[in-house]
């Protein structure tokens, strides 16, 4: 699974959240790389159509879609929508765990059928 | 420079989304003010929103004054205009003013950086209190610290809020 991480360095949730995807590799005994990538410019931002830091993006896809559209292309800190409809800087531990078994069940159904 | 413990709130003349003009002089009597950085676009200052809110109401019977103030560029971040500071103020039925400083020069003269980040002033109007609202951001059940709501209590007691200085964790001002 291609696993990415794109950060703002303005943004002080990044590590936390970044620690968090780790936990949530480790958890569910997966061993798959993860690619950071620090957005420093606006042209990059752009470039990668960068919803706000931090973002998660599991094979393209990204953890919350319905949260990612929303100033989507610039340098700005993700608002996530949690569980119990809280606001948040940070994506939970639990939508991480349920996005990394999704994909990963994704990926083997994918397997399978070829 | 960031304005320091025990100096002194630093004048304005704002906007408010409620048509009228605020100043920290017309403030004058309060038991404590406390002007805070703010805007809509920031998920920091979402996560704390509520929290803030149900701080004023908490202190508004004992003479606590909020003032809100939104400095960002709106012509980089449109969530932060003038007019959806109106809308947003309206949606959360926020109890204090919510300012517009559209020149950037108040952020400026109190050297603030990000949103949220509190300035608590007693009622001598001296800086008592600089920093975050509490130190959990993401997690209101799982907060430790309540530094906002601790040096209220304090300033309301005469006495000096430990600690007088946090780390504001937020977005940065967005500067034109």
């Amino acid at each position: 699974m291609r696993i990415d991480f794109l950060y703002w360095e303005e943004c002080p949730s990044h590590e936390e959240a970044l620690d968090r995807l780790r936990s949530g590799l480790a958890e569910a005994g997966m061993r798959d790389e993860i690619t950071v990538t620090h957005v420093a410019t606006e042209a990059q931002a752009r470039a990668l159509a960068f919803p706000g830091s931090p973002t998660i993006r599991l094979d393209g896809r990204d953890i919350q879609p319905e949260t990612a559209a929303e100033g989507a292309g610039r340098l700005t800190c993700r608002l996530y929508l949690l569980e119990d409809g809280r606001p948040s800087p940070l994506p939970s531990r639990e939508m991480i765990r349920r996005r990394l078994a999704e994909q990963a069940v994704a990926q083997a159904t994918k397997g399978a059928t070829r | 420079m960031t304005l320091a413990t025990n100096e002194s709130i630093v004048s304005f003349s704002l906007p408010g989304v409620d048509g009228k003009t605020y100043s920290p002089e017309s403030l004058a009597g309060a038991s404590a003010v406390a002007v805070i950085f703010w805007c809509n676009h920031c998920p920091y200052v979402r996560a704390w929103e509520e929290r803030v809110i149900a701080l004023q109401r908490d202190y508004a019977a004992r003479g606590v004054r909020f003032l809100l103030i939104n400095s960002n560029d709106p012509a980089k971040y449109p969530e932060d205009s003038f007019e959806k500071m109106q809308e947003r103020a309206r949606e959360k039925g926020y109890p204090f003013p919510y300012l517009f400083d559209e020149s950037q020069a108040v952020a400026r003269g109190y050297g603030a950086t990000r949103t949220p980040e509190v300035f608590l002033f007693d009622g001598d109007q001296e800086l008592v209190y600089h920093g975050a609202p509490d130190d959990n951001y993401d997690e209101p059940a799982a907060v430790q610290h309540q530094y906002f709501r601790d040096a209220l209590e304090a300033v309301l007691a005469g006495r000096a809020p430990t600690p007088a200085e946090t780390a504001a964790r937020g977005c940065t001002i967005k500067w034109r």
